[in-house]
């Protein structure tokens, strides 16, 4: 049977158990306002965030509970214990270990009790207002189920004989196992640690008083615990780090066989007690034991000694050589680097010396981001890293913000008085996001709206599938000053040119910011930006939005900036243009002559091993793993670079290791939590080409694909591909194949919910962008065993994965709206044959875009001269020929072709 | 105690869901309204605590088929009767008479069911306890860890008006259940032991249940499951256990550990299995059962039942499976070094 022991158990976010063998415990001490310095200065001066710093570093340097005091008459102690502990909940690196609440006033203490999920100590409660008051403040902390310590204290005052300490002490033991129903293992004294060497005699012997106190403490109640602040002993050496840590050491040394289990030290700033020099040593153990003392003769000693010491002390060296710079370089630091120490004083010191405070956003503010813009695009600093900037950024903006508003207050009073009409805008510029209809995949603009966020604007996501007209009322109902529009597939392009058109139609005044995977600077400026005459701006990345919505909402930028933008984009769209007419065209029924040369005659095609489809309904997410496709991951993070080079990679490779490893640690959790579900289809079927159609034969249907034929002039001896050149024609008489394959990852929607409730937008992004991974790789891993299995035409295969990567196995899997087949509409009968909507779970929106939004769909064909190309732009002899062809009339022909022609 | 002496005799089986009980009756707004709240300014569709004053028999029907199905305690249908949790609904002022309510729905239900089987032995009403919907140890504010949504006395209070219902109504156990947040749940037992003190009668038992919300083995409020069970420790309660988030699959490592280092009894109910594709929990009532009667062989447990997605065959199936089996002895709690 097993059995429980009657340990001390404490708790953060993780357990701390006393056990015998624990020996001693380090309560870490510099958060205490009466005791540090610098933390009662940041604690008085409102910078609780710093003060966690104070915090981590003595978990850092060992401390295994963590003491919080509050008691300075110049502090609401009720509230900043509050505030500070609430703080400290939000750092799992600092609430890991339990919390000491310490305070000499009850209210304090029981204001920290209702703070703190884990088992705290309570220090202290004592008898010096009488028992009832005691037994009072014990049950309160016992209903809270915190341990308590007892200070050495009584109606009389405060023990300092050997005595007097166990006398009070037995006696508020019997009143908390007795009356209270305190275990005895959750009751801590504290005998009073008093400072010795003061000159005093009668103060000679408090260690040995401590230290007998303790050892027959601990003989009569041993379940109970004995602590005590150890820097109190040395207090009369203040001043003297050195001595002090001497005596400390030597302090506990004895204390501690003498039963003391825990002590109130400065986590990080014990010696070693055979670190300490001989003659030091042997003095300090003389004034604690208060031997050869008669006289203070051993109190002389040490103090003479300790002046000679005295210079030793350490110093602490830190390199704020920056501090001494221009304000407008502090705030660069600050912001490049994170640091949210100086921002207040820096801030203040540069709205004193900038004439309006508007001003200092817009110089040196905006001038920091665009530092970090350009680390950022150059790969030198990592989409966390500029989020820890946009919230420094945020930080200093708050400071200036009220003082924005009295200025505008102030003119507005002004024209109020002289009877002018102003015009002011309240609040912080609104962002409006969408992914625009059609299209489902939004893990770009999530990471805009992150940054953006953190820059202090107001951001209104609307999510994916938006219509235009819910994004343009939105906008106008919520009054945005900017609009931005995401979109991955290529027929987003044109609706983000509807959306713009019908920006001018409604005439709207808000610019308009285009980004996504798909779009780019040329597209927007020969398409998009020709619509809308108010502003279009492809913004390249996350980083690039804060800039470039700082620099449109700024009133004496936006013109210049506009204009700029202009011209660029009219150049763009002239070369352009331009280019466009000197590429030279085939007629179509040149193209179709000038068709890839294959022998059919002498070829025989590899035969399925099976017709009609074969469904995967969860397949294994291990396998997928070791499919993966590093480097898209990690351009979806913005950094870009081969993979595995990146993680050692000199500029990023910290960061991508990071992301790598947390990226794997969620893999993990995915597989084995079964998040997400890994469902796909594939086919094969009888196929015949005749011109650019394929024929397709079910065992009671027929499908006709169409393909596109690349029209441009080519090279002499180049062919003008089209996918249907790889399937062998009716008239070849050969029974060849195509297969068809689509793919999807499922359930990965409560999980975002529950990133998103938690408000953690990395782990969402992760997700969303691993789900995409594993589309990808499940696509690879079945198109591997279709060539060695399934289909069987290259069963010998043997490739690594980077070769997999590279594209270099027999066969192709094109996708219908990638170059190679740029007709969305095909996909409907790529659907059709797999039925994918019921075997893979995928619908198509009205966009053809699939939802889920991790799935892919693709061709197989099989003949080995098939390789992957674009069709370019076609003619519209093609194009008229392409639309009778499919029997699609031509203007809805050319809305889904515009992109080739 | 009669609840010790079964303790000590047998496992005790819990009840298992009520939501997916009641979506089966696939109720309507007007439904839920009833008479009483037919003109009620909110949607309240979906406010299934509201059910025990507007649908009684529904929801005493569904005791019912727990207690047929073999449960020796039933949970209230309270999840989410508190002040704070009822503001949804614009129904704060409701959250006392919810409890009420629920405990007499269940109580009658139990009453019931010895009339029609004298013989069947005791069986327990345990007023539900539900974590609220506002954290204290959480900030909803990305930018302001600092921040809470709610106080810790506000919290208290909630529940100390809740444990007034239920204990009015005629519980015999509070049970405090899917905890995520540590603090919320201490709220909840500073709560009770002042009830039980301010009223000068004796506490009933309190069963504790904490949720591990994924495979790191924390609580949402990142608690390693020790330092949960430690932080919680002072309610003495009669047991300690696993509820929600997990199947049994995923919840066996927990509960095991569990059962190694808890004093008091053991508690587990999981979900049936992990929700699928479309969000439905679809683990077969013998798959559940299976696992339970695996843990009740290795002496983990004490009480078993489910949680979301278990029905009154499941219940059965456990049930059925653990009847013969020992329940976990109590480890011996030494009181020296």
């Amino acid at each position: 049977m097993s059995t429980i022991k009657p340990f001390l158990r404490l708790s953060g976010l993780e357990p701390l158990v006393i056990r015998p063998e624990t020996n001693f415990v380090n309560v870490g001490e510099r958060t205490n306002v009466t005791g540090s310095k610098k933390f009662a200065r940041l604690i008085r001066e409102n910078k609780f965030e710093e003060a966690l710093s104070v915090a981590r570093q003595q978990v850092e340097s060992g401390a295994q509970i963590l003491d919080v005091n509050m008691d300075d008459a110049l502090l609401e102690g009720v509230s900043a214990m509050t505030t500070y502990l609430n703080l400290l909940q939000s750092e799992p690196d600092i609430a890991r270990i339990p919390i000491m609440i310490d305070s000499s006033k009850f209210e304090i203490i029981e204001a920290g009790l209702k703070c703190v999920q884990g088992k705290c100590i309570v220090n202290s409660i004592s008898m010096k207002e009488g028992e009832e008051k005691f037994i009072e403040q014990a049950f309160i902390c016992k209903s809270f189920g915190a341990a308590v310590i007892v200070m050495a204290f009584d109606e009389v005052g405060q023990a300092d004989t050997k005595d007097r300490k166990i006398e009070i002490c037995h006696r508020a033991y019997k009143i908390l196992t007795e009356q209270v129903g305190f275990d005895p293992q959750d009751i801590i004294f504290d005998p009073n640690i008093f400072a010795i060497a003061t000159g005093i005699e009668e103060h000679n012997n408090y260690a040995v008083d401590f230290i007998e106190a303790t050892r027959e403490i601990k003989r009569l109640m041993p379940l109970a615990k004995v602590s005590g602040g150890v820097s109190n002993v040395s207090f009369s050496f203040r001043g003297n780090d050195h001595v002090r840590e001497a005596i400390h050491s030597v302090f506990l040394l004895h204390a501690i066989k003498a039963g003391m289990d825990m002590g109130i030290v400065n986590a990080g700033q014990l010696v070693v007690y055979d670190e300490i020099e001989p003659t030091l040593r042997a003095l300090c153990e003389d004034v604690i034991l208060n031997r050869n003392n008669d006289n203070n003769e051993a109190t002389e000693k040490l103090i003479q000694h300790a002046e000679t010491v005295k210079a030793k002390g350490k110093v602490e060296i830190k390199d704020e050589a920056w501090r001494k710079e221009p304000v407008e370089k502090r705030l660069a630091h600050s912001l490049i680097n994170g640091i949210t120490d100086y921002i207040d004083e820096d801030t203040e010191e540069a709205r004193q010396k900038y004439p309006r405070p508007l001003d200092v956003i817009e110089g040196p503010l905006m001038d920091g981001m665009n530092i970090v813009g350009d680390l950022f695009g150059a790969g030198k600093m990592f989409l966390p890293q500029v989020v820890k900037s946009a919230r420094v950024m945020k930080k200093s903006v708050a400071i200036l913000t009220p003082y924005i508003e009295q200025e505008k207050e102030d003119r507005k009073q002004a024209h109020l008085a002289a009877g002018t009409v102003n015009e002011e805008t309240a609040g912080a510029a609104k962002i409006l996001l969408a992914t625009v209809k059609g299209d489902v995949h939004d893990i770009g603009k999530n990471i805009v709206g992150v940054v953006l966020g953190c820059n202090g604007y107001d951001i209104v996501d609307m999510g994916v599938m938006v219509p235009a007209d819910k994004i343009l009322e939105a906008a106008e109902r919520e009054k945005a000053d900017i609009i931005g529009l995401s979109g991955l597939i290529t027929p987003s392009l044109d609706e983000m040119v509807h959306i713009a058109k019908e920006m001018k139609r409604r005439n709207m005044k808000q610019p308009l910011l285009i980004g996504g995977a798909t779009t780019s600077r040329m597209h927007t400026a020969v398409k998009i930006a020709p619509e809308y005459q108010n502003g279009v701006v492809h913004v390249l990345d996350a980083s690039r939005s804060v800039t470039v919505a700082g620099s449109l909402l700024n009133k004496e930028l936006k013109t210049p900036f506009l204009d700029e933008l202009v011209q660029e984009y009219s150049k763009l769209k002239e070369g352009f243009d331009n280019k466009k007419s000197v590429k030279q065209y085939l007629s179509y029924a040149e193209a179709l002559r000038n068709k890839v040369a294959i022998d059919w005659d002498s070829y025989t095609p590899p035969t399925p091993s099976f017709t009609g489809t074969k469904v995967f309904e969860n397949y294994d997410l291990n396998e997928l793993r070791t499919f993966i496709d590093w480097k898209p991951f990690f351009i979806t993070w913005e950094m870009h670079g081969n993979f595995p080079a990146i993680l050692t990679d000199e500029v990023v490779g910290s960061e991508a290791t990071k992301l790598y490893n947390d990226a794997n640690a969620l893999l993990d959790k995915i597989i084995a939590e079964k998040w997400l579900t890994a469902k796909g289809v594939i086919g094969f079927w009888e196929a015949a080409s005749n011109h650019d159609d394929v024929e397709v034969r079910t065992e009671n249907n027929k499908f006709q694909l169409c393909f596109h034929r690349q029209q441009i002039k080519k090279a002499p001896g180049q062919p003008n591909l089209s996918l249907a050149d790889f399937i062998s024609p009716a008239t070849a008489n050969k029974k060849d194949h195509i297969g068809a394959f689509a793919v999807s990852i499922h359930g990965i929607e409560p999980h975002l919910e529950r990133f998103e409730a938690a408000h953690d937008d990395y782990n969402k992004i992760m997700l969303q962008a691993l789900a995409d991974r594993f589309a990808e790789a499940f696509a690879e891993a079945l198109h591997l065993h279709t060539r060695k299995e399934y289909w069987g035409y290259d069963a010998q295969e043997q490739l690594s994965p980077e070769e997999l990567i590279k594209e270099q196995y027999k066969g192709i899997r094109p996708a219908p709206g990638y170059p190679a087949c740029p007709d969305h509409t095909e996909k409907y009968k790529l659907f059709d044959l797999l039925n994918a909507q019921e075997n893979a779970g995928i619908s198509l929106t009205e966009s053809l875009a699939m939802y889920p939004a991790s799935s892919v769909c693709g061709w197989y064909f099989s003949h080995p001269q098939s390789q992957y190309f674009g069709i370019g732009k076609i003619e519209q002899d093609q194009f008229k020929d392409y639309a009778a062809r499919k029997g699609m009339d031509e203007a809805t022909a050319e809305k889904w072709l515009r992109p080739i022609l | 105690m009669l609840l010790k002496q079964e303790l000590q005799k047998r496992i005790l089986v819990i009840d298992g869901a009520m939501g997916t009980m009641i979506q089966k009756h696939h109720l309507t707004e007007a439904d839920y309204r009833g008479e009483r709240f037919k003109d009620w300014h909110v949607d309240v569709k979906g406010n299934n605590d509201l059910l025990c004053i507007t649908q009684p028999k529904i929801i005493k029907g569904i005791h019912l088929l727990y207690l047929e199905a073999g449960a020796d305690i039933i949970e209230t249908n309270t999840f989410s009767s508190t002040v704070i949790a009822m503001a949804d609904y614009d129904m704060q002022n409701l959250a006392y008479e919810l409890n009420v309510a629920a405990a007499k729905c269940a109580r009658e239900a139990v009453n019931e069911y010895q009339q029609k089987h004298p013989d069947a032995g005791p069986k327990f009403v345990a007023g539900a306890i539900g974590p609220l919907n506002k954290t204290l140890s959480l900030s909803p504010d990305v930018n302001n860890p600092g921040y809470r949504a709610v106080s810790f006395d506000e919290v208290a209070n909630a529940y100390y008006e809740q444990i007034d219902g239920l204990v009015n109504g005629g519980v015999d156990i509070l049970l405090i259940e899917t905890i995520f947040d540590t603090l919320n749940a201490k709220g909840a037992i500073y709560a009770a032991k002042k009830y039980f003190r301010d009223k000068g009668i004796p506490e009933l038992p309190i069963m504790i249940s904490g949720t591990i919300t994924d495979a790191s083995g924390r609580t949402l409020s990142g608690q390693t499951l020790e330092a949960f069970y430690t932080s919680v420790m002072h309610a003495n309660p009669i047991s300690i256990g696993l509820n929600c988030a997990l199947g049994a699959a995923e919840m066996r490592s927990h509960i095991e550990e569990l059962s190694q280092i808890a004093a008091c009894y053991t508690s587990a109910y999981p979900n049936a299995g992990l929700p699928n594709a479309m969000g439905e929990y679809d683990e077969a009532p013998h798959q559940t059962a299976h696992f339970i009667e695996e843990w009740a062989k290795q002496g983990f447990v004490n009480i078993v039942g489910g949680c979301c997605g278990t029905t009154p065959d499941h219940i059965k199936h456990i049930a059925d499976n653990v009847r013969k089996m020992q329940p976990r002895p109590l480890p011996v709690v030494e009181t020296t070094l």
